[in-house]
């Protein structure tokens, strides 16, 4: 069967996979045999291959070294174009994150090939499916020169386990001085949050203009809190100051595709809806009976949501 | 400093954007064409480091002879010039040949710093700024927050889930910027009187020396097969809270089995 390259996405040090890497672990049976390949500081493949092997990849290639850690991307890269040279792969899958996205356009161009970005499905003749504009429109697309390069959307295929060999390959690596041009001088982390990913998560209660202020947005919270949610926010939510940015859904902000999608004060202006329209079902609580929300939503309450929300917060906390 | 901007112009985010049954391109010219909303943000840069440290701004595009409205726009709010590629062959392109376009011309222009947006609101690829560094073997520091010129070195905050990482490379380098970085000036009358004159170059392919070969939708490195609208949800359930909103939506959650 082809071999198909999966590059791993990985939790921070010690977190293990990424489910997204299940996702495109689950994606690439379609197109062949999975190989996964672990690219991160020494010490990173141990804690990874049994849950690679257990999602189906056949042969986990290990590159450990500093390099692939101390600079942005391009080392990344550099490693799978070589792989790629070595192992002539029927295709290469990558999780579509900000950085899989790059290493994506970066092997582009170094093998030659086309690649698609943000793919939902992808079929056994390497047809893939991509939403276009605001998840208006439906496209399906090829790529038609060189090894084909898929970036996977999050939560758009459910991973699968299908246990396989997971046989460890070392892989030598060396970084040319050209790869190592943007150093990583920090790492910084400032919000600490024990909710799920949101674009991981299968739950998403997100707050907009509505909540009026960011204390109020504790009421987004406790509902998050109750369904073991992660909470987002509307641009404008996040420009007036209630949330961080890093919780934005929509055109400029994060996508996100959960089954249950719990919109919260929002319009549903269509760069809003660019973030959420894929969510399985779609919830609206607003008091405009006419916000366009409610033309998505599968369940709709007109109401306020400080009266809504935490009455519904306290129904379903007392259900546990 | 002498500063290249990349400014792209697309169909309006906010109106109903199609693509063309005739070859699946998007479709641009029945479209209510604007710049890209991304890239103001990388132009407002442009012009305040700018305007701290002397140099230039350049505005480069690849686009269709209309993109010139686009071009206008970052003229009016303060860039000096502009570069233009325009070409008949490139309809249909995909963002690596035009990345190809795109590293072409800037061979041939003198920068110390580029800077584009973080992401086309068309394509939603977020990915030029990585198929230029490839191209052009300058750093890529990409999705920025904040941006520093430190003589020549490029200090730039790139965000991430929850906070960013500090990235440094050295001039010159490709910047792209996230709309959290700034606020966008409006351009002045005065500006937009004076962006009335500044030089737009236009250039073909056989200018920056691009083999229409390698370029255009009969070349491109992928397909579009086919398209559809997305089918229709069916309709939802609405309710209006009479006291009992509440407990319609948590009984709904429970016919979901979510709760
Ligand atoms: C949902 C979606 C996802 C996509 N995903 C990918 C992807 O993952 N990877 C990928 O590589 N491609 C992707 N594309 C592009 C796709 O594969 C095709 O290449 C696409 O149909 C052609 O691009 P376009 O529609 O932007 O073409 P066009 O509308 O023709 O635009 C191509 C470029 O050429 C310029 N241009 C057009 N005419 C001229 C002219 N006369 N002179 C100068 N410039 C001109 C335009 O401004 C634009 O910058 C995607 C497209 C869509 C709609
Ligand atoms: N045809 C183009 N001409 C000039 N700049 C472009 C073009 N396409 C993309 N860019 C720049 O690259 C950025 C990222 O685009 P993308 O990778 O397509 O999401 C945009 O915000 C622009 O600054």
């Amino acid at each position: 069967m082809a071999e198909i390259l999966v590059l791993a996405e990985l939790n921070p040090a010690g977190g293990g996979v990424r489910k997204t890497t299940l996702e495109a672990l689950t994606a690439a049976r379609a197109l062949g045999e999975p190989s996964a390949v672990v690219l991160g500081a020494p010490g990173t493949a141990a804690g990874v291959r049994d849950q690679l092997a257990e999602y189906g990849a056949a042969t986990v290639y290990v590159a450990e070294s500093p390099d692939v850690d101390d600079y942005l991307v391009a080392p990344k890269a550099e490693v799978l174009a070589q792989l790629v040279g070595e192992k002539s792969p029927a295709a290469v899958v990558i999780p579509s994150s900000p950085e899989g996205k790059e290493i994506a356009a970066r092997l582009a161009v170094k093998t030659g090939s086309g690649f698609l970005t943000d793919v939902t499905e992808i079929t056994a003749d390497g047809t893939a499916t991509q939403v276009a504009f605001a998840g208006a429109t439906i496209v399906h697309s090829k790529v038609t020169a060189g090894t084909p390069i898929y970036t996977l959307r999050g939560n758009s295929v459910t991973p699968e386990a299908a246990p396989a060999a997971g046989a460890e390959q070392p892989v030598s690596v060396s970084v040319s001085d050209q790869a190592k041009q943007v150093r990583v001088v920090e790492r910084v982390v400032e919000q600490k949050s024990n909710r799920p990913e949101l674009t991981e998560a299968s739950i998403v209660v997100s707050g907009g203009r509505g909540v009026a202020s960011a204390e109020n947005f504790s009421v987004i919270e406790g509902l998050a809190d109750s369904l073991g949610a992660a909470v987002g926010a509307s641009r404008a939510a996040v420009d007036s100051g209630f949330y961080p940015h890093s919780f934005q859904v929509g055109q400029t902000g994060k996508t996100v595709s959960p089954q249950l999608y719990v919109a919260v004060g929002i319009s549903g202006a269509i760069q809003h809806r660019a973030g959420m329209q894929t969510s399985k079902t779609i919830v609206a609580i607003n008091k405009d009976p006419e916000a366009p929300i409610f033309e998505l939503a599968d369940f709709g309450v007109v109401g306020d949501l400080n009266t809504v929300v935490p009455a519904a917060t306290e129904q379903i906390n007392a259900r546990k | 400093m002498n500063i290249v901007v990349l400014v792209k112009q697309v169909p309006d985010s906010g109106s109903e954007r199609k693509l063309d049954p005739a070859d699946n391109t998007v479709a641009r010219a029945a479209a209510d064409n604007v710049i890209n909303e991304m890239d103001e943000y990388a132009i407002e840069e442009a012009l305040t480091i700018k305007e701290a440290q002397g140099g230039e701004v350049t505005v480069l595009t690849v686009g269709p002879d209309g993109a010139t409205d686009a071009i206008r726009k970052a003229l009016s709010m303060g860039a000096d010039k502009a570069v233009h590629v325009s070409d008949e062959a490139i309809h249909g392109s995909d963002a690596v040949q035009i990345s190809g376009i795109l590293a072409a011309a800037l061979q041939q222009v003198e920068y110390d710093l580029v800077l584009c947006g973080a992401e086309a609101t068309d394509s939603q690829m977020s990915v030029m700024p990585a198929l230029l560094s490839e191209r052009l073997g300058i750093p890529q520091l990409s999705g920025a927050r904040k941006v520093t010129i430190d003589g020549g070195t490029a200090k730039v905050e790139r965000q991430t889930d929850g906070g960013y990482w500090a990235l440094e490379a050295p001039l010159p380098a490709i910047v792209s910027t996230w709309d959290t970085i700034n606020e966008p000036r409006y351009p002045s009358f005065k500006g937009i009187m004076a962006a009335k004159k500044k030089p737009v170059t236009t250039l073909t392919l056989a200018d920056i020396g691009v083999d229409a070969s390698a370029v255009g939708l009969a070349n491109a490195t992928t397909q579009v097969l086919d398209f559809a609208g997305r089918p229709p949800k069916g309709e939802g359930v609405k309710v209006t809270d009479e006291g009992d909103g509440a407990q319609k939506f948590v009984d709904f959650l429970a016919g979901q089995k979510i709760v």
